[in-house]
């Protein structure tokens, strides 16, 4: 077992138990943060396998923006276990299901898929690298591209119209 | 010739001939680790000592001069009185997270350092996006400060926290224009390289007033992000009693002190490595006598005298301007820093693409 191999299964256990760290966690504060954990295993994920500009903004946007405004919005509603209102049995039974029967569809999906025979090239792709990401994204992929910022334009503009008081 | 590069590789070389890779490797990491927190302890004793030597200085009056000669081991004295005294936790604190978030205030200071080059050759992880690295892992501080302000149970703690998540958010935003304002001009996002660019003259030379504007805006936000006065509104201890860390004491009240510090020394560095060329030493056009004497001195002075400049410079902010208001700190980001530097950096590009710098 080399060094790239405990990494890979270290990164593995932090990322699966951390997860579930957030579905089981009573206090939802304790979730955000077990949620910015798993992000931080798969931006080692990224690392290893030499995307480090996936890894980077991996963190810049989901760790460092997107996880900071839910911490925000969490801390200021002061949820606490006790005083939440518990759903009842049947939704949660029916929610357990609905995720199970998802988990198996992902599964049977994936069980006869090309991926599982191919081995992960570990720190020789150079898909992830900025130069080659910014060359795809910019030559085939530019329309979805230019589009998908239109998308966040207007989710600003609609931000500034539901936040403006009169 | 004798410097840093040389002992590193020399050390290298004997791990790698003594012991099998993965050993070696290993070695090289706790080395690493243990030169990190080694600068770190050296670097919240200086920092905090200069602090109050400038504060006196700009104040009129002496500063600590009983401790050691010229009050030289004061803060070395205060050590000593934190780690002895007691680590209260409040009776309504989240246990766990409160305990935690001093750590993790210093574990993100200490991940920052590892594309910085102190000297030639002399960087932990040169990486192929390094500016990225940095300005991803310098909002990860804020994390730390909302888990302390949060699990203190504690109304200013919780404002402090608040106030500062929605600074450090905001200012980010323009520290980050800036840089890439430099990655435009070099065409890389490795620290190295744009050390490298700079070997004929700094880009604060070299870039015309667009850069010069980059720079001042990239210090202004950083002193917002590393929460100092005058936007020290996590703190703010006239109106929050000490903001997010009200209710820390001893030892884990000095770490965030100590992150503190250590975040401004990082935050310098970055600001001399990207724009005034780090290591490079002072080069000035075709003066071939002039820049001959200017390698001779070693490149890790270089590197730390322009750092402790601009921790100089910083310094001189807290102790002469007053305070601002938390809509005058959000208004001055959002209305004047943020559309200045969308312009600014076009007009970087503009520059880049003409080749009008030097």
């Amino acid at each position: 077992m080399n060094i790239t191999e405990i990494l890979f299964w270290f990164l593995t256990a932090l990322a699966i138990l951390s997860a579930l760290m957030v579905v089981f966690s009573r206090n939802p504060v304790h979730s955000v943060l077990w949620l910015i954990l798993v992000f931080f295993a798969i931006s080692g994920h990224y690392i290893m396998l030499n995307a480090q500009f996936l890894a980077i903004v991996n963190l810049i946007v989901y760790a460092g923006a997107i996880m900071v405004l839910f911490l925000f919005v969490i801390m200021l509603m002061n949820m606490n276990s006790d005083s939440e209102p518990q759903k009842n049995k049947w939704l949660k039974m029916a929610g357990t299901v609905a995720g199970g029967s998802l988990l198996l569809i992902l599964v049977a999906a994936l069980k006869n898929s090309e991926v599982q025979y191919q081995k992960v090239e570990g720190a020789q792709g150079t898909i992830g690298l900025i130069h080659n990401l910014g060359k795809t994204l910019f030559t085939d992929y530019v329309v979805p591209f230019e589009i998908s910022s239109v998308l966040f334009l207007s989710a600003m503009v609609g931000a500034v119209v539901i936040g403006k008081k009169d | 010739m004798w410097s840093l590069s040389g002992i590193t590789s020399e050390i290298n070389h004997w791990l790698y001939e003594s012991f099998s890779p993965f050993w070696a490797v290993t070695i090289e990491m706790a080395l690493v680790c243990v030169l990190v927190i080694t600068l770190f302890a050296v670097l919240g004793l200086i920092l905090v000592l200069m602090e109050r030597k400038v504060s006196a200085y700009m104040q009129i009056r002496l500063g600590p001069n009983r401790v050691g000669p010229k009050g030289m081991f004061q803060t070395v004295a205060d050590t000593v009185k934190l780690l002895v005294k007691e680590g209260l936790t409040p009776a309504g604190a989240d246990k766990v997270m409160f305990n935690l978030a001093p750590f993790i205030a210093m574990i993100s200071a200490m991940l920052l350092m590892a594309p910085i080059a102190f000297a030639r050759n002399f960087q932990i992880w040169d990486l192929n996006i390094g500016v990225l690295y940095l300005s991803a892992v310098s909002s990860l501080s804020v994390i730390a400060i909302l888990m302390a302000g949060w699990s203190s149970n504690n109304k200013y703690s919780l404002l402090g926290a608040m106030r500062s998540g929605a600074q450090i958010v905001s200012y980010e935003l323009s520290a980050g224009l800036s840089l890439l304002s430099i990655v435009v001009l070099t065409g890389s996002l490795s620290v190295s390289e744009i050390i490298q660019s700079q070997a004929d003259g700094w880009w604060i030379f070299k870039g015309h007033l667009p850069v010069i504007l980059s720079f001042i805006i990239f210090i202004i936000a950083v002193t917002a992000e590393t929460n100092r006065a005058p936007f020290d509104m996590a703190e703010a201890e006239s109106e929050l009693t000490a903001g997010f860390h009200t209710e820390y004491s001893g030892m884990k009240f000095a770490l965030f002190f100590l992150a503190e510090y250590v975040n401004v020394f990082i935050v310098c560095a970055i600001a001399a490595t990207i724009f005034l060329g780090g290591w490079m030493p002072l080069h000035i056009g075709n003066w071939e006598g002039f820049n001959k004497i200017m390698d001779y001195v070693p490149s890790s002075m270089w590197f730390f005298g322009k750092t402790f400049f601009l921790i100089f410079v910083i310094m001189w902010f807290r102790w002469t301007f007053p305070r601002l208001r938390i809509d005058q700190l959000l208004n001055l980001e959002w209305k004047y820093l943020l559309p200045i530097s969308m312009v600014n950096i076009l007009l970087v590009t503009l520059i880049a693409i003409m080749k009008w710098h030097f």
